[in-house]
């Protein structure tokens, strides 16, 4: 079943030509394969996340209930998708009009470029098709075997706390390498005793099962199921990998550990485009806009690309858009280092008509964007390169709720507060952070999540709906230590009633 | 063959409604936002289900903007039509899905019934009117002088001079005499036509408040744009009563507040007295609307109701349908005197309970989901 095929013709002498402009600017990117499809088909792929095979489940198809009517009634339009793998896959609208394919081309071969060389992207599986479509049939075959509903409705609590990630797992910390190394060993060790399955597990059941081993071993005779929730439960070290503990120390059946596994996988394959939207929106587009302005544009669509370029662009007084926010900011990085406007020299100097004018004509620019894309994410992006001027230029402003009018208002325009704002909402991509305090709690086998307060509380009812659904998987009461309107409190459930403990 | 998100889309359709999966649906929104904003705007619904996650509040957090304003300016204006920010792009958005569109009437209704699954109402048998036309489109000799038609006059008057050699290229004048003069005539045509009529009846006694009005209102406006759809033209009377009943404007229907007792039967009488005033059956599909919170006087009135529905209204309406407005002071007897007299489901009569306005959309489901 083919919904998407290679583009052939007069497109792919475009992509030549396209990629001939990105290779002499000096991008440095995966091979690129595009290939074209209908409408229908990108709303499949956006709904499954850019991959063409998903596990079974209703949230794929409520995504693609939305993109399908936002499409019906015009209210949005998918251009591309472009996935971060090796060779890198994207998708283009068959619909799209010449110029339309030809921004949309510049702008992948940013996002390729960026995909390749994004330190916080270097460990991502590049064969992330494959595992998509292995999640799929194992997900499948658990369903044959436990009932559809059954499987569907452990994923649902699982998704329940896919936010609850380590960013720092993304990196190869020397304890993770020592890991990695057990478990090859200990996969050579199972290989020997029971072969076929092993390569169907998820790398998270393995350790799983070795933990499990390991646990037999401690407690023989083997006790039953319920005594062992109790009785044999260690306790872990603090970690706000709360998927990987539950792998690790939650009575679960096995293929609901792999199932957990595979979640987790997915969530981490993701999670470096979620710590980079702005740098990596930013990055595109400032290489579409630089392509099609220098090189690639006839005469003839230039009214038509800066129509497109300006929807793209669009500013919105509710919503940062990463796109304008993130091109801009590469491009007054580029102006800045150009003109040498940086560094203690310039700082220091207080007269403004020559920081205006400065120019120490050093034409560093185009190097530190790209040294700047290699190194940064979104938070430490902004925290570098945001200034008070770029902040009055792009007119930003910082808006909260005001309970008397019940309306949101235009809070700060102060550089300080914007910047404060815009850094907390990109602190851990945007979630709260929440980490396993205590295995153990009150020596009665709970569980103790700290959510670490930045001022923001949590929705108490999503907070109390997602501790039931934690409470399924861990069987014992489940506990949330936070701050609720001043107070410190914990939220807990208990399997009958939620409480709040003071 | 199909993709396989065809079947994660119609497991999550099967959810929503309520089909499978109990355990989800008070996850589910409904999108029950379906309400018109301003003059052409509306949301749109999209149900939604919301895994819990342990997130923000919303209104504690607040946000980032970019465009003109001063401190203290409200950030939910308008905005610039044309921009409509972001390619698609791998990865998570998490978004408001809450979406704003232009869109004219006919198409509101559309999806309104897409969205309910509304069946088209067939008209009754022999009351699709068939109605005279006059259409101007063609051209006569004869005809009152407002009627005449100058450009084929003049027209008619230079072939004449033409023809008889009186004109004259130098001194082009053309003056039509009286042969030349030609009117605008009718054709006529039969149209074929349906009409309806809706009767809102509401009770505005002491116990239904501002939110059971509103309510009521937002419910009637979209029966009356789904009742538009169906038929060519609609009539739309008003009656509101606490004691006694009088016919009214939208305005005053909307807006009244009255107190004091219920006496149902005086809009029943009334209701019963405008359709054989002025909608004869047989040429009109009627459809009356009862609101109330339930509560009646007496059960003697009670009676008289039942009275009048049986004799009269029900015989005479396409169906009559009774919205029972769930409000903290009223007893709601009505309604189980309705259904003890006519049983939860009858073929002339529903019923429909609004909790609140979320219950809005279930409830003109429930009205208008049978076709009739």
């Amino acid at each position: 079943m083919n919904r998407s095929k290679p583009i052939s013709g007069e497109l792919l002498t475009l992509k030549d030509e396209i990629e001939g402009y990105a290779v002499a600017a000096g991008l440095d990117f995966f091979p690129q394969v595009f290939e074209v499809c209908d409408y229908d088909t990108i709303n499949i792929l956006a709904a499954q996340g850019g991959f063409p095979s998903r596990y079974p489940h209703w949230k794929f198809g409520m995504d693609y209930d939305q993109l399908s009517k936002g499409y019906t009634y015009g209210l949005q339009k998918i251009y591309e998708m472009v996935i971060n793998t090796d060779p890198c896959y994207a998708y283009l609208l068959q619909a799209n009009n010449w110029v339309d394919q030809k921004i949309v081309m510049a702008h992948v071969y940013g996002h390729n470029d960026f995909f390749k060389n994004n330190a916080w992207f270097s460990n991502t599986n590049r064969k992330m098709m494959d595992v998509m479509a292995n999640h799929g049939t194992k997900i499948r075959r658990y369903m044959e075997r436990y009932g559809a509903d059954a499987v569907e409705t452990f994923i649902d609590k699982v998704l329940s706390l896919e936010n609850l990630l380590d960013i720092g797992e993304l990196f190869e910390t020397s304890s993770l390498k020592r890991h990695r190394l057990e478990q090859n060993e200990l996969q050579k060790s199972e290989n020997e005793d029971d072969g076929y399955l092993i390569d169907d597990r998820s790398s998270a059941l393995k350790s799983f099962m070795r933990t499990k081993a390991r646990l037999n071993k401690r407690d023989e005779p083997v006790k039953s199921e319920d005594e062992d929730i109790v009785a044999e439960r260690p306790l872990g070290a603090r970690t706000k990998d709360v998927l990987g503990y539950l792998i690790q120390y939650a009575p679960i059946e096995e293929w609901q550990a792999d199932i957990i596994g595979i979640l987790r996988e997915e969530a981490y394959y993701f999670l470096p485009q979620r710590m980079t939207k702005i740098m990596n929106e930013g990055w595109a587009s400032y290489w579409h806009s630089t392509i099609m302005t220098q090189k690639a544009l006839d005469a003839s669509e230039i009214i038509d690309f800066a129509d497109k370029h300006a929807g793209v662009m669009a500013m919105s007084r509710q919503n940062i858009n990463p796109y304008k926010v993130g091109i801009e900011l590469m491009r007054d990085i580029e102006y800045r280092w150009d003109r040498g406007m940086f560094g203690k020299e310039y700082n220091e100097c207080n007269n403004m008509k020559d920081k205006i004018h400065w120019d120490r004509k050093l034409g560093l620019g185009r190097e530190k964007i790209f040294e700047v894309r290699k190194s940064h994410n979104d938070i430490s992006f902004i925290d570098e390169f945001l200034t008070p001027d770029f902040c009055e230029r792009q007119q930003l402003f910082t808006y909260k709720y005001n309970p008397r009018t019940g309306r949101f208002e235009i809070d700060s325009k102060d550089f300080l507060a914007i910047k404060q704002k815009l850094l907390s909402q990109l602190t851990n991509f945007g979630q709260p952070i929440i980490e396993v305090e205590d295995g153990n709690y009150g020596n009665r086998k709970e569980l103790l999540l700290h959510h670490v307060h930045y001022g923001v509380d949590l929705d108490v009812n999503f907070a109390n709906e997602t501790l039931r659904n934690l409470y399924s998987i861990w069987r014992r009461p489940v506990n949330l230590k936070t701050k609720y309107e001043e107070k410190e409190v914990i939220f807990n459930f208990d399997g009958k009633e939620f409480k709040t403990l003071h | 063959m199909d993709h396989p998100i065809k079947r994660d889309h119609a497991r999550f359709r099967k959810i929503v409604k309520g089909k499978i999966r109990d355990n989800l649906r008070k996850y589910v929104s409904q999108g029950s936002q379906i309400i018109p904003k301003g003059t052409d705007k509306f949301t749109v619904p999209m149900p939604s289900i919301d895994i819990p996650r342990f997130r923000f509040g919303d209104k504690s957090q607040g946000g980032m903007g970019q465009g003109k304003g001063q401190s203290g300016d409200p950030v939910d204006g308008k905005e610039d039509p044309n921009g409509q920010p972001g390619q698609g792009e791998a990865g998570e958005g998490e978004g408001n899905k809450e979406l704003d569109v232009e869109l004219s009437l006919e198409e509101l209704a559309r999806i309104l019934g897409e969205e309910l699954e509304l069946p088209n109402i067939e008209p009754k048998g022999k009351k699709s009117l068939h109605s005279v036309v006059d259409r101007y489109t063609n051209i006569g000799t004869t005809g009152p002088d407002s009627l005449r038609h100058l450009r084929r006059t003049y027209k008619q008057a230079l072939r004449r001079q033409i023809a008889t050699d009186s004109y004259d290229p130098e001194n082009p004048a053309v003056i039509p005499i009286r042969r030349d003069f030609r009117y605008r005539a009718a054709d006529v045509k039969i149209e074929m036509q349906n009409a309806a009529v809706v009767i809102y009846m509401m009770d505005v006694s002491g116990s239904m408040g501002d939110e059971q009005k509103e309510i009521v209102r937002t419910e009637s406006f979209w029966i009356n744009l789904w009742l538009k759809s169906q038929y060519k033209d609609i009539e739309i009377r008003y009656i509101i009563h606490d004691a006694t009943a009088k016919e009214v404007d939208e305005q005053t229907f909307f807006r009244t507040r009255e107190s004091g007792g219920t006496l149902i039967s005086s809009a029943y009488s009334l209701c019963k007295e405008i359709i054989e005033k002025d909608y004869n059956p047989n040429e009109w599909n009627i459809y009356p609307f009862h609101f109330s919170d339930g509560d009646n006087w007496s059960a003697d009135d009670t009676k008289l109701c039942l009275d009048l529905l049986d004799n009269v209204i029900l015989p005479l309406s396409n169906v009559f349908c009774y919205g029972q407005v769930e409000s903290r002071y009223g007893s709601g007897q009505f309604y189980k005197d309705l259904t003890a007299k006519y049983g939860a489901v009858s073929e002339k009569l529903i019923l429909s309970k609004i909790k609140n306005k979320e219950g809005i959309l279930d409830s003109i489901k429930e009205f208008l989901g049978k076709g009739k």
